[in-house]
């Protein structure tokens, strides 16, 4: 049994837990004065001890990730946060700059020390108001009591934060599209290389990692890399949000070390909602191939995840039950990736367009025979064929559930409808407006 | 900042006040950058905060701004969702109808809403108190069905109790989110926050709500059971080995599933675009041909 491990939702409960002089009481900042005592060098290789991989979603080594900075040359470096949480399913960043954004100040305040930036900047997504309130007042904060601005804590080491707020575009988390936004753009990704390691920022060599990331620095270095990596499997090391969502019966957050299961987080969680069974879930997002009950015990971290077909992502767990429509589910992410597809590469652009139709079709009666070899096909067509992963997201839900649930696209077809009451998977009764088959449907 | 020379060269419809104002909260935004440009988006916000939406006058003010074209300005904003193109309502009702949501009740609450108010998507109700949208995940999927009133989070919500908000938000009651400020501000005070102007309302409201807290309290109260030990931690015991200690190298794995056309370097500019060909310090803006403007 994996016990829940509470270290960045700590000091979630304290009392205004959100003001500088909670986070200071439980210990804040030790991390920041351990760390102007130590060679930015000796930071870097301390993270990468401590095997701290990216908490966005991608899991790239965060250590490494700040080691691929070319030498100093007397020019700007910058750091980047990415708080621009908009995977489906994802909820664990914004709360956690809600309850406690100094934890994610202190990390910037070491990670910028470690890579040699004096501006770093937090995209956060435009859509949270009182989330960029928090920020906006922790940073002040943290100019206030010296430990952001010029002469941090009197070592001669000099920071500006700049929290920037985004506007409403799901792929401005696309690290990538997300510097172009930040300069100004509209939010495209850009071809890679060069890696903004290299070139980001202004062209300059900038670091981007995730709220979570950032945030889970300070722990490292006050506590050390050999605490972190005691916890979680050999090759996902530390701690991690997991953010249950859905027809469960407690959902939030559970902070655990990586490689619990998913069995194990329902227990905590009080299983699935009474009277009924978990039908598919995602381990990390919308973006994350499905899973169903086949894979309650597969550990939760990035190697075992991956070989059962899937991926960790961003450790958003979004259970449904045996009520939901699975076409229904799919349908309504298409939607969401068609959206926000920046128009950029045609397979992506074009794909999700028709992805949406064929989709629709298929949800409404209309589906033809070859409809669910066509979804396949269209998938075939835009995987691995755009700049990002936001194309590559958008195959995952429709390849999984086919394979999955194939037989359920064929009752649509067969049926010339959906077999499922919507009414059954919400959480209060109520009367449908108009033909449940499409209610709501497309239309962002 | 002074009124005359501005409004002298601007080619908005902005009175002189509003126009000094403006031009001295730009000046504002654009200094927290090194360069200006990266000040567009929160000035988009800010002419949001005077017009209400995004203007023609407050298109080519930024324009004017930031020494861009109107066109470049506009691609700019018709990018992003929350600038509108069209006067939006005092309050922005929000309807989460992305898949967790949508199948836990938002889109029944969507219907409900649009035909209580007798407005579709992106659609303002005749008073001007409310535009409804459909809006995306907004990372509150812990709090399903979620609506959002000016992006502040009213969790857990129904047909009735979304009616209900609409109903009092349109009475000009003060209604107050779940988790956010003691009340919802309207759409300009909200999009002068997101330009960056502070309102001084951070340390209203809630820390966290109760499913943000279910580990944690779990957690609590084990701890408690042991004997006041903080968290004990046992190593994933069902995993393989737990080893510790060897900080294992790891071989990076994105770039294979995680970034579908990452390719290899062609040319000596690909892994040190950072010097211009002259050899001198990288532009720190490299605009790519714009021909067309």
């Amino acid at each position: 049994m994996t016990d829940l491990m509470p270290v960045l939702t700590d000091t979630w409960d304290a009392d205004r837990s959100w003001k500088l002089a909670s986070y200071e009481a439980a210990g804040g900042y030790a991390g920041l004065r351990k760390a102007l005592t130590m060679e930015p060098a000796d930071l870097v290789q301390t993270v990468k001890d401590s095997g701290l991989r990216g908490r966005g979603g991608a899991g790239f080594p965060t250590g490494m990730k700040w080691g691929f900075l070319p030498p100093p040359d007397g020019g700007p470096r910058y750091l980047v946060v990415n708080a621009d949480e908009s995977e489906p399913g994802t909820c664990k960043d914004i709360p956690l700059m809600l309850a406690s954004p100094q934890h994610l100040v202190e990390g910037i305040a070491i990670t910028s020390y470690a890579i040699g930036c004096h501006h770093a900047f937090v995209y956060v997504r435009g859509e949270v108001l009182h989330v960029y309130r928090r920020l906006m007042a922790a940073v002040q904060e943290a100019y206030d009591a010296g430990f952001l601005g010029k002469d941090v804590l009197g070592t001669g080491f000099d920071l500006a934060v700049t929290v920037h707020a985004g506007a409403g575009a799901y792929i401005c988390g696309e690290e990538t599209a997300l510097l172009d936004s930040l300069e100004g753009k509209r939010g495209q990704p850009r071809l890679k290389p060069p890696f903004p390691a290299v070139a980001g920022l202004y062209a300059r060599p900038t670091v981007v990692n995730n709220v979570e990331s950032i945030a889970s620095v300070p722990g490292i270095v006050a506590r050390g890399a050999d605490w972190f990596a005691g916890m979680g499997t050999a090759k996902s090391q530390g701690h991690g949000l997991f953010s249950l969502s859905g027809h469960v019966t407690r959902p939030g957050q559970y902070e655990a070390p990586l490689g619990i299961t998913l069995r194990e987080l329902l227990d905590l969680a009080g299983g699935m909602r009474a009277g009924h069974e978990l039908k598919f879930w995602t381990p990390g997002g919308s973006s994350t191939p499905l899973f169903t009950a086949d894979h309650l015990d597969t550990p939760l971290d990035y190697e075992s995840v991956g070989a059962a077909g899937s991926m960790l992502g961003t450790r958003a767990l979004q259970l449904f039950d045996d009520t939901t429509c699975v076409v229904r589910a799919v349908s309504r992410w298409t939607d969401f990736y068609a959206h926000e597809s920046c128009g950029k590469c045609t397979p992506c652009r074009e794909g999700t367009y028709w992805l949406k139709q064929v989709l629709h079709r298929i949800e409404a009666g209309q589906g033809e025979e070859r409809d669910v070899d066509l979804l396949l096909d269209l998938c075939d067509n835009i995987l691995g064929r755009a700049f990002c992963a936001l194309g590559d997201g958008a195959t995952s839900p429709v390849t999984s559930s086919v394979q999955l649930f194939r037989d359920e696209y064929q009752a649509h077809i067969d049926g010339r409808g959906c077999p499922f009451d919507p009414r059954a998977s919400a959480l209060f009764p109520y009367t449908p407006k108009q033909s449940p088959a499409l209610a709501g449907a497309g239309g962002h | 900042m002074t009124a005359e020379p501005t409004s002298a060269r601007s080619a908005t419809r902005y009175d002189a006040d509003t126009l000094a104002s403006l031009a001295a909260d730009a000046a504002a935004v654009k200094a927290r950058y090194p360069d200006p440009r990266s000040g567009l988006l929160p000035m988009l916000h800010l002419v949001q905060s005077v017009d209400g939406y995004v203007s023609r006058d407050g298109i080519l003010f930024c324009a004017e701004q930031l020494e861009m074209t109107p066109a470049e300005v506009s691609a700019v904003a018709t990018f992003y969702t929350q600038y509108k193109r069209h006067p939006n309502g005092t309050y922005t009702v929000g309807v989460c109808t992305n898949t967790l949501c949508a199948v836990m009740g938002g889109d029944a609450i969507f219907d409900e809403l649009s035909e209580h108010l007798g407005v579709g998507h992106d659609e303002t109700t005749d008073d001007g108190a409310i535009t409804l949208e459909r809006v995306e995940c907004n990372a509150a999927c812990d709090y399903a069905p979620v609506v959002m009133v000016n992006w502040e989070f009213f969790d857990n919500q129904t047909p009735e109790s979304a009616t209900d908000l609409a109903d009092r938000l349109r009475a000009g009651e003060e209604v107050a989110p779940t988790r956010g400020a003691s009340s919802v501000c309207g759409f300009k005070q909200m999009s002068r926050v997101l330009a960056g102007f502070t309102d001084g309302r951070a340390d209203e409201g809630v820390g966290a709500g109760e499913p943000t807290l279910a580990g944690l309290r779990l957690a609590r109260a084990a701890a408690a059971v042991d004997g006041g030990e903080p968290s004990s931690v046992q190593p994933a015991e069902t995993t393989d080995g737990g080893s510790t200690g060897s900080a294992a190298e790891v071989p990076p794995e994105t770039g294979t599933a995680q970034s579908s056309a990452e390719r290899k370097p062609a040319a000596p500019g690909d892994d040190n675009p950072g010097r211009s060909p002259s050899g001198g310090d990288a532009n720190p803006e490299p605009e790519k041909g714009g021909s067309d403007d």
